[in-house]
C-alpha cells in the first residue's frame, strides 16, 4: 500500500495500460510535452512518445473522433478533455457517432474510447469552466458514465474503462485531483457498474456521486453525533445505474437524500427520486430531499459561488429535513 | 488498362446505376423506408477513385449517400438491398438502413447523417493504420457541403500535422442539399480550400472515369509513400434529389440537360463503343443481365429475408457479452 494522490491515480493507470497494451494511446489539449494540465499524463509523453502521447489541437471535437476512428479498428485511446465544458465541443462525435455506431452497425463495429474529463466548480472559474453535466451523458444510450470518488476508483476504473469495448465517460472533478488514498501497489482492477456502500448505516441514505460523495461522507459524521446513523451510497455508475443497491439501501433505512454538485433539473437526483419511486416506494417512511446546485450559470464571485453550490452545511440541513429534526 | 477491365468497369458503372433505380422503385412501392439518397450521376467518383485503391484491404468510409461507396468497396449488394429492407440480413442487421451501411469485412466503415462527421474518423482510421504500420490508406468520401462544417478544418489541419494516410475525396456536385454552392461557400473550387493546411491537392472532371483513375492513382500512391493525406475534388452531379422527398426545385432542367450530355455512363460507354471495344448489344446484354441479378438474386434475398426479432430490441447498445473483470458489478 501506497498514499497516492487522485492525479498520481491516473497517472499510473495510463503508464500501466500503455505499458500493456501497444495500441492504448494518449490524447488531449496540453497532455504531452506539458503533462496534463492535472498532470494526470505527467511523464508519459517521454516514455511512449508522440504517436502514442498525443498533443492535439484545440480541436475538441474532431481530436475525439478521430479517437473514436481509431477505435473503430483497435485502437484503445483516452482522451482528455480539459474542462467538462469544452466536451460539448465533442458531442456529436461522441454521441453522435461514438455511441450508435455499435448499435447502427448491428454490432459489427465498436468504439472502446475513454474521455475523461473534470466536471465540477473549482475555484472562481467562473461559468465556462464550472459545468458538470453528468446528467446529459447519463442521458444516453450507448455510452458509460462512471464518476470515481476516490485514488482507489480512479485508478481502477480507468483501468477497467480503457479494456472495456464500450465507450466510457469518466467524470473526475478539479478539486479531488490532489485528494489522497492508500491503494495497493499490485495491479488491480475497479468494475465500471455497481453502486457502494462506503458507510453502513441504519437510518438514512446519503447517495452522491463524484465530488459528493465527500458531503455525504462529513455529512454522516455530523449526524452520528445527533444519534443518526447514515448510510453512503456512492452510485460510482452513472450509466448504468445499479437500482437493485439503492433499493436494498432504501430499503433498510426508510429515508433517503440524493446530493448533487450540478442543477436540479431533469438531473441525477430526478433520476434517483424515479429509481426509488418505481423499486420501493412503499419503503420510505420520509418525504426524500434533493441537494443541489441553485439553478445560475457558476457566478465568478467568491460568495456567489458558494451560494451557488451545495457544502457539507446544506447536505447536513436536508439531512435533518428528512429525518424529521427541523 | 486492359479491355477486359475496361468492359468490367462499365458494367459495374451499370450495376450502380440500375441498383439505385431499383432501390427507388422499392421506395415508391414502400418497401424500403426512412431516408433514401441516391448516387446516380457520380458513379465515376467512388469506382473510378476505388478501382485506384485496394477495396476491401484500404478503409473507406462516407457520408449517407453511401451504397454505391460500400458495392465498390465489396460489401454484397444483397447485404445491402436487405439492410434498406430493414431485414435481419442486411448489412447492418436492420439497425442502420440505408444511410448507415456497415461492412467491416471489406472495411467499409459506414455511412453517416452527420455531413462532416467521417472527417474526423477517416483521420482516426488512418490512425489506426499507422499505428499497425501497414501500408493500408483510409479514403473518405463527402461532398462540397461538408466542407462547411467545423471537422473539415479541424480534421484537415491534424491529418496533415501528424502525417495521417488518408485520401479526402470532394465529390463536389454544386448543391449542399437544396442549396448551390455559390449562394452557400465562398470558394467555388474546394481544391483551393486545402491550401491552408499545406495539404496537396487537385481538381478535376469527376464524370469521365479515366481522368477519376488518373487523378485518383496519382493521390493514392501519394498517401500510400507516406507523404500524408490528400484532398481530391472531382467535378460531378447528382441525377436525382437530394433525397427521396427533393423536388429538385433549386435546379434549372437547362442545367440538368448539360449535365445529362455528361453522364459517366453515358461517356464512358461512347468511348468504348467507339474504340470497338464494346457494342451496342453488350450494354443492352449487360443491362438485361443485371436487372435479372438484381430481381432474382437481390431484391428476392432482401423481400424474404425475416425481420429483427423485437425481443433483440436491446442488442448491440453496449459489449453484449462483457468481461465481467471490467464491467463487475462491484459486489459490496
Amino acid at each position: 500500500m501506497a498514499e497516492i494522490a487522485y492525479w498520481e491515480a491516473i497517472q499510473r493507470a495510463h503508464d500501466e495500460e500503455m505499458a500493456n497494451d501497444p495500441m492504448v494511446i494518449a490524447m488531449g489539449e496540453d497532455i504531452g510535452v506539458v503533462g496534463g494540465t492535472y498532470k494526470a499524463t505527467f511523464g508519459l509523453h517521454e516514455k511512449y512518445g508522440d504517436e502514442r502521447v498525443i498533443d492535439t489541437p484545440i480541436s475538441e471535437n474532431s481530436y475525439t473522433g478521430i479517437g473514436i476512428g481509431a477505435s473503430m479498428i483497435g485502437v484503445r485511446p483516452i482522451i482528455e478533455i480539459m474542462s467538462i465544458n469544452f466536451a460539448l465541443l465533442a458531442l456529436d462525435t461522441l454521441i453522435n457517432a461514438a455511441a450508435k455506431i455499435r448499435y447502427m452497425s448491428g454490432g459489427r463495429v465498436h468504439c472502446p474510447i475513454v474521455m475523461r474529463t473534470p466536471g465540477g466548480t473549482a475555484h472562481q472559474l467562473a461559468a465556462q469552466h464550472s459545468a458538470r453535466l453528468a446528467r446529459m451523458f447519463m442521458s444516453t444510450s450507448g455510452l458509460r458514465v462512471v464518476t470515481p470518488r476516490s485514488p482507489l476508483d480512479a485508478y481502477g476504473m480507468l483501468k477497467s474503462a480503457v479494456r472495456c469495448n464500450d465507450p466510457v465517460i469518466i467524470i473526475e472533478h478539479e478539486r479531488m485531483y490532489n485528494m489522497k488514498e492508500d491503494i495497493p501497489d499490485k495491479e488491480f482492477f475497479r468494475p465500471l457498474e455497481g453502486a457502494e456502500i462506503v458507510r453502513k448505516g441504519t437510518d438514512i441514505t446519503l447517495i452522491g456521486y463524484n465530488y459528493s460523495v465527500h458531503l455525504c461522507l462529513e455529512t454522516a459524521k455530523r449526524l452520528e453525533s445527533d444519534g443518526v446513523s447514515a448510510e453512503v451510497l456512492d452510485l460510482r455508475s452513472l450509466k448504468p445505474l445499479d437500482r437493485e443497491t439503492i433499493r436494498r439501501s432504501v430499503e433498510k433505512t426508510h429515508r433517503f437524500l440524493i446530493a448533487e454538485e450540478d442543477e436540479a433539473a431533469v438531473g441525477v437526483g430526478s433520476e434517483i427520486m424515479a429509481v426509488v419511486t418505481e423499486e420501493c416506494f412503499y419503503a420510505l417512511d420520509a418525504q426524500p430531499v434533493r441537494i443541489h446546485a441553485a439553478d445560475v450559470p457558476v457566478p465568478f464571485n467568491r460568495e456567489l459561488e458558494k451560494a451557488a453550490i451545495p457544502d457539507v452545511d446544506d447536505v447536513y440541513q436536508g439531512a435533518l429535513k428528512v429525518m424529521g429534526k427541523i | 488498362m486492359e479491355t477486359s477491365d475496361q468492359k468490367r468497369l462499365l458494367r459495374e458503372m451499370i450495376f450502380y446505376r440500375r441498383f439505385e433505380d431499383r432501390t427507388f422503385e422499392a421506395y415508391m412501392e414502400r418497401k424500403v423506408g426512412g431516408f433514401l439518397h441516391l448516387y446516380s450521376g457520380q458513379e465515376a467518383v467512388a469506382t473510378g477513385v476505388l478501382e485506384m485503391a485496394r477495396p476491401g484491404s484500404d478503409y473507406v468510409i462516407t457520408g449517407y449517400r453511401d451504397h454505391v461507396h460500400a458495392l465498390k468497396a465489396g460489401a454484397p449488394a444483397k447485404e445491402i438491398m436487405a439492410e434498406l429492407y430493414g431485414k435481419e440480413t442486411g448489412s447492418s442487421k436492420g439497425r442502420g438502413g440505408s444511410m448507415h451501411i456497415f461492412d467491416p469485412t471489406v472495411n467499409f466503415m459506414g455511412g453517416y447523417a452527420l455531413v462532416g462527421q467521417p472527417f474526423p474518423l477517416a483521420a482516426g482510421l488512418a490512425k489506426g493504420i499507422k499505428m499497425k504500420g501497414t501500408d493500408q490508406i483510409a479514403i473518405c468520401f463527402l461532398g462540397d457541403g461538408a466542407n462547411n462544417q467545423g471537422t473539415f478544418h479541424e480534421t484537415l489541419n491534424m491529418a496533415s500535422v501528424w502525417k495521417l494516410p488518408v485520401l479526402f475525396v470532394c465529390e463536389n456536385n454544386l448543391y449542399a442539399i437544396g442549396t448551390a454552392i455559390d449562394r452557400s461557400t465562398a470558394v467555388r473550387d474546394q481544391y483551393k480550400r486545402v491550401a491552408a493546411y499545406n495539404i496537396p491537392s487537385s481538381q478535376h472532371d469527376g464524370q469521365d472515369i479515366d481522368i477519376v483513375m488518373e487523378a485518383a492513382k496519382k493521390a493514392v500512391d501519394h498517401v500510400r509513400s507516406g507523404k500524408g493525406p490528400y484532398f481530391l475534388e472531382l467535378m460531378t452531379y447528382r441525377n436525382r434529389g437530394h433525397s427521396m422527398s427533393d423536388a429538385k426545385g433549386y435546379r434549372t432542367r437547362e442545367e440538368e440537360a448539360e449535365w445529362a450530355k455528361r453522364d459517366p455512363i453515358l461517356i464512358y460507354s461512347e468511348r468504348l463503343k467507339k474504340a470497338g471495344t464494346i457494342s451496342d448489344d453488350d450494354v443492352k446484354n449487360w443491362e438485361k443481365e443485371i436487372d435479372k441479378e438484381i430481381e432474382d438474386d437481390i431484391v428476392k434475398f432482401a423481400e424474404e429475408s425475416p425481420e429483427p426479432r423485437v425481443e433483440d430490441l436491446g442488442k448491440y447498445v453496449l459489449d453484449d457479452n462483457p468481461d465481467p473483470r471490467w464491467i463487475g458489478p462491484l459486489q459490496s
